[in-house]
């Protein structure tokens, strides 16, 4: 071995980039899809329909005993199926994350919910409020705060996640990162650089994470 | 000057001094009932919370409903608004049939405030955001307009300085007296109070009640669950006992006083006056 030649990375930055964009945007559309399904999920699971909660219980339960990879697999593979059509991967692996992080964010905004006082919800109803109004201008607004911390926690574990999108041939950071080291055969140089981005990102997340928690302990 | 200006300038203090004789609005004749209750049973399981009760509050009227812990004070007055329902009965409010899929129980809770033992002011929210919440979004009043009713009952509330506030900033009797701000900024056609004071520290009942003793003499009707028997006195018109579910005894104020005829409540107000 004759020492570490980090000009490799500079070399090939403009692929590394693009891998990690590609990264951010699955990390940012999952999020956003898993949130907005996530909460749907939620409170449905929470309502007095007894026929739709437990189907809502039985999705969250269910992808929540699957692994990332084998969800991301099928959905390659039954998507086009499903629709008839041939898709993109990266269509399907889009689907397949949103997919699986409402699971995980349906947990969250659950707890999140549930950590309101029913007192909140009678003085809210009590005032002619309807459920959605109160859900919307009292519950949400408290229960986020709550929340906030564990929805960027679980952006980070998702951040990380994105790398399994290379079962289906997909290049995100972590991929190309694989690639420029087998290419130019500089497995250390690259992968040490590869530790640190993910590191650097996912500290920030976390930092992110504690600091807010800290702030907004409950009144 | 007008009447608003009078109540503003009054300190909580001068209005207990107040000789509890003047009712501003009489109660009304004629008219149907404010709240009519008939034959309410309600059960938890196996346990029975309400078992059959009876009662008429008039428009105009303050009734306080006392009795023991455990005898379904609460329970019936929260089945008055529908934030708890009834198993059999009947419950008409304002004209409204409580418990009937029909009925638009929103626009009637809209129109019936209510304060709850404790306080349970929206946290994330100022002092006047409290107040305009539902003003705004049931009412759909203006935000100026309703900006400008809050401010008026926080004066009359006695915490005109208290607008950008969060809850957590202000004392428990200062909560309270927001939480009956935000209700009567609905313009209510009655009120309900559940256990007003009793979250609250001996020091901060008086600023609570002299709020809600000027209401009744303004002529609101009020059905109040509380153990403040001093209130009692001076503001209802008549008091309702209840042990284990039942009404065991309605008597006009005076009267359940002097000589309460059931023995459940001769030994409740011996003990509790004893205190």
């Amino acid at each position: 071995m004759t020492g570490l030649d980090f000009g490799v990375i500079q070399r090939a930055l403009p692929f590394l980039l693009e891998g990690l964009a590609l990264s951010f945007f699955l990390t940012a559309v999952a999020m956003l899809g898993g949130v907005i399904l996530g909460l749907g999920l939620a409170v449905i699971r929470l309502s007095r329909w007894k026929a739709l909660s437990i189907l809502a219980a039985g999705y969250v339960n269910g992808f929540r005993a699957i692994p990332l990879v084998l969800v991301i697999f099928w959905f390659y593979f039954l998507v086009p199926l499903a629709l008839g059509r041939s898709v993109s991967a990266l269509q399907s692996v889009v689907i397949a994350f949103v997919l699986f992080e409402a699971a995980y964010y349906s947990e969250i905004f659950r707890a999140g919910l549930q950590s309101i006082r029913p007192g909140q919800w009678q003085a809210a109803y009590a005032c002619g409020l309807g459920y959605f109004q109160t859900l919307r201008l009292v519950v949400l607004p408290q229960a986020l705060r709550n929340m906030l911390p564990l929805m960027i926690t679980q952006a980070v574990v998702l951040f990380q996640d994105t790398s399994l999108v290379y079962v289906i041939s997909l290049r995100d950071f972590m991929t190309s990162a694989s690639i420029v080291a087998n290419r130019d055969n500089r497995l250390i140089e690259t992968y040490l650089v590869a530790a640190l981005v993910y590191f650097v990102i996912c500290s920030i997340g976390a930092a992110s994470a504690s600091r807010l928690s800290a702030r907004w302990r409950p009144a | 000057m007008t009447k608003a200006h009078i109540q503003a300038s009054r300190t909580p203090a001068e209005i207990v001094e107040m000789p509890a004789s003047v009712r501003v609005v009489p109660i009304s004749q004629g008219r149907k009932p404010m709240v009519e209750i008939s034959k309410l049973y309600k059960s938890y399981g196996p346990i029975e919370v309400l078992k059959g009760c009876d009662l008429v509050v008039e428009r105009g009227e303050v009734v306080v409903i006392c009795g023991p812990s455990g005898s379904g004070k609460s329970t019936l007055i929260k089945c008055v608004n529908g934030l708890e329902r009834f198993d059999r009965g009947a419950l008409v409010v304002d004209g409204v049939r409580v418990g009937e899929r029909a009925s638009d129980m929103t626009s009637l809770r809209a129109r019936i405030g209510m304060v709850s033992q404790h306080f349970e002011l929206y946290p994330h929210l100022t002092v006047l955001q409290n107040i305009c919440l539902a003003q705004v979004h049931v009412l759909k009043r203006s935000k100026v307009e309703a900006q400008a009713k809050a401010r008026a009952l926080l004066a009359r509330v006695g915490l005109p300085d208290k607008e950008g506030a969060y809850p957590a900033q202000l004392s428990g009797g200062q909560q309270q007296r927001v939480a009956i701000a935000r209700a009567l900024a609905m313009d209510p056609v009655a009120m309900l109070f559940d256990e007003p004071t009793s979250a609250l520290d001996p020091e901060m009942i008086g600023e609570v009640l002299a709020v809600m003793l000027e209401l009744a003499r303004d002529g609101m009707t009020m059905i109040v669950v509380t153990h403040e028997m001093g209130f009692a006195r001076k503001a209802a018109d008549r008091v309702v006992f209840m042990d284990k579910g039942a009404i065991v005894e309605t008597a006009p104020t005076q009267q359940f006083f002097d000589e309460p005829r059931a023995e459940r409540a001769k030994l409740f107000l011996s003990r509790i006056l004893s205190q």
